[in-house]
């Protein structure tokens, strides 16, 4: 059976606040989402979604920047602040109340610090708002889609211990893949992959391994075909790990979403 | 009569020493920043019942876990017998609290059980220290002396259970062979006393011996605690009472940066006059480079660290070979206190001995290796925040003296410049979405 194709047109707040429509949710798609060659197919793959499931949202576009979570991290709280006030006052002249993004990192720093600068959203994880569309039926993954694939998640740091949100990912997981496998340390002992608090911009310090190797390792152990991350910065460090171990073609490492939109054949 | 007097003198003694360094502790304590006001009691109230009474974190361990829980555990209920016994010694009675009837019964019973427990798992610690090579209990901070604090802390506590089992054991056998009756009901202490042929007097005596043993060691060991890693006994329900209560991910906001952030966008509030006290906010310094620059909690969190290395073995930088111990960044902190706070109570802030916590104790490198990833601080069975405070340290070294590494302040230039860490120009932020099609299949 053949398919039409349609194309996936990505709407800008500023249009359609000049339409008179008020968007329910503000996607930030994040600088990694707009610009990491990899990383971009998860942003091309959420907003499939959105458009399957007919969500009313908007993206700020050209008006986006940095959300400051890096350069807060990485001790710069004066950038941090600057960059925050700034989409603040933006957020405020279109008036967002709700925010969806895929990078638990912007996530978290909208959700529990954006406040303390007078910015207070409803802010939801990719992978929560799958959750709940698959909780209230309105989005049905055909369950067979993986039958033969073995999956194993890796959780985000700032998903799973900044802010206790472990089972979102692996109930979306459940709804359509058996082959469900957890890594020697999951949940909240989940190792790190190596890349936050600014490390993914610099060399490591000096030491015997690259945290991203030792996380891979973990993750093939398991005998995945299928590493599964919600996270722009696990994904290019889990993606590098499959490289080094010569593991690229036959291990994929996929974010979540990417994973829900093959299954709906989108 | 002539025991009251000696046990009071011994007794006031002991209050006298640990008034000393109470007040010397006080005294570090008012060195230290401010953190956060101390609110939601109820639920600092419920956090400290499940992690500090009810052990709940140091469970992630479950076999180390549970003999620390029984040891905690155990304290707890021989404390009421602790406490019996200052007052039979300071009055003259002898066991006092034996009014309580069938609940004196069942805590002594509960005590001399919990006895046998703890010493076994203080044997199991011992030996796990000297005889097994515990990756945990070795790392660049862990010296000669650590390792000395912990066995003298470990053998006191065996020779606490040893004394309390030995008191109720000739207890029974001297009360039993007076004719008198046994007030408390002691199962392994009967146990032991079933083996033992010591007669008369001896059994009088060797209660006697034990009953001072024991006491006189509480004494010394509340003394010697202040000075140790097993501070920790102390410190450890209050510290998780005074938990930092914002989720993991959260850092704190540096108001005196928000202020300077909006004279900076809005130029006209630099010449409005400044509220009052902000002055002095002015010469504030932006980060943590020293001891005085440190918060209450980051240092009462230092007083509290038994240097399990929970942390330090959970740290992916740790265990990936870097130099980051987060177990380390904490001891820094506590030693760093010991060493120039004596300086600041006496000559006042001004005082410097020309080191600092930064680069004379916790270098660059360390600093610069964390994830931020959290799992130290989701470890600790105590609530010790580690990432707080080494972001903290981060804020002294870009903001007081751009001593960033070279990469990130690159990206700090592209963000201010462009808005993203890589040098991408702004206008290209729609690229992606350009050219995206999809099969159309009915939602």
């Amino acid at each position: 059976m053949e398919t039409n194709q349609i194309k996936v047109a990505v709407p800008l707040f500023t249009d359609r606040i000049a339409q008179g429509e008020q968007p329910e949710y503000l996607y930030w798609v994040g600088s990694a989402g707009a610009f990491d060659d990899r990383y971009k197919n998860v942003s091309r793959a959420f907003v499939k979604l959105l458009a399957y499931l007919g969500t009313s949202y908007a993206v700020l576009g050209t008006e986006e920047s940095s959300s400051g979570d890096v350069a807060r991290r990485a001790g710069n709280e004066m950038l941090y602040q600057m960059q925050a006030l700034m989409n603040i006052e933006i957020f405020e002249a279109y008036g967002v109340k709700k925010i969806l993004t895929c990078d638990p990192h912007a996530y978290n720093t909208f959700k529990n610090e954006y406040p303390d600068l007078g910015g207070t959203y409803e802010v939801v994880h990719h992978t929560q708002f799958i959750r709940d569309r698959i909780a209230e039926g309105e989005l049905k993954i055909p369950q067979d889609s993986y039958k033969d694939q073995r999956i194993t998640y890796h959780d985000p740091c700032y998903l799973g211990r900044a802010n206790g949100e472990y089972n979102a990912p692996r109930q979306i997981l459940d709804a359509f893949s058996a082959g469900k496998r957890e890594m020697k340390r999951s949940r909240s002992f989940a190792l790190c992959c190596g890349a936050g608090g600014g490390q993914m911009f610099k060399e490591a310090e000096t030491g015997d391994k690259e945290v991203f190797m030792e996380r891979t390792e973990e993750a093939l152990e398991t005998g995945a075909d299928i590493i599964a991350t919600a996270c722009p910065y696990c994904m290019v460090m889990i993606t590098d790990g499959l490289k080094y171990k010569n593991r690229e073609e036959t291990i994929r490492n996929y974010d979540i979403v990417e994973l829900v939109v093959t299954a709906l054949g989108l | 009569m002539v025991k009251q007097v000696v046990f009071i003198i011994a007794l006031v003694f002991t209050i006298a020493a640990f008034a000393v360094t109470t007040r010397r502790f006080i005294r570090f304590f008012k060195l230290t920043k401010p953190a956060f006001k101390v609110r939601q009691i109820g639920e600092r109230t419920v956090l400290m019942l499940k992690v500090a009474i009810g052990q709940t974190k140091i469970f992630r361990r479950p076999v180390m876990g549970l003999l620390h829980a029984l040891v905690f555990w155990g304290f707890c209920v021989i404390l009421i017998g602790s406490i019996e016994m200052m007052i039979d010694g300071v009055t003259g009675t002898e066991k006092v609290l034996r009014f309580l009837g069938i609940f004196y019964d069942i805590i002594m019973a509960s005590g001399d059980i919990f006895a046998l427990l703890i010493a076994f798992a203080i044997i199991v610690f011992l030996a796990r220290r000297l005889f097994l090579n515990v990756k945990r209990f070795s790392g660049i901070e862990m010296k000669h002396i650590s390792h000395v604090d912990a066995n003298i802390a470990l053998t006191m506590i065996l020779l606490l259970m040893i004394s309390l089992l030995g008191m109720n054991t000739f207890y029974i056998l001297s009360a039993a062979e007076a004719g008198n009756q046994i007030y408390g009901y002691y199962p392994v202490s009967i146990f032991m006393a079933g083996f033992l042929r010591t007669t008369g007097q001896a059994n009088h005596i060797l209660y006697e011996t034990n009953w001072w043993a024991h006491i006189l060691l509480i004494f010394i060991f509340a003394n010697y605690l202040p000075y140790s890693k097993h501070f920790h006994v102390f410190m450890s329900v209050p510290n998780v009472f005074l938990s930092r209560l914002e989720p993991l991910g959260k850092l704190d906001t540096m108001e005196n940066i928000t202020r300077e952030v909006k004279i900076m966008m809005d130029p006209d509030q630099a010449f409005a006059s400044p509220a009052e006290g902000e002055e002095e906010a002015d010469t504030e310094r932006f980060g943590v480079l020293d001891i005085e620059d440190v918060s209450w909690k980051s240092y009462l969190d230092s007083l509290a660290c038994t240097e399990c290395g929970r942390c330090t073995s959970v740290c992916p930088a740790n265990i990936t070979g870097k130099k980051l111990s987060p177990r380390k960044v904490i001891m820094d902190v506590r030693a760093r206190m010991k060493e120039k706070g004596p300086g600041l109570v006496k000559e006042g802030t001004e005082f410097s001995d020309g080191k600092s916590l930064i680069r004379d104790l916790v270098s660059e490198e360390e600093l610069w290796a964390c994830t931020l990833c959290n799992a130290c601080a989701q470890e600790c069975p105590i609530n010790i925040n580690h990432p707080v405070l080494i972001v903290n340290m981060r804020r002294y070294l870009v903001m007081e003296e751009s001593a960033a590494p070279g990469e990130l302040n690159s990206i700090f230039s592209n963000i201010e410049n462009n808005g993203a860490p890589w040098q991408f120009s702004m206008e290209d932020r729609m690229l992606w979405a350009e050219d995206i099609s999809m099969n159309d299949i009915p939602g």
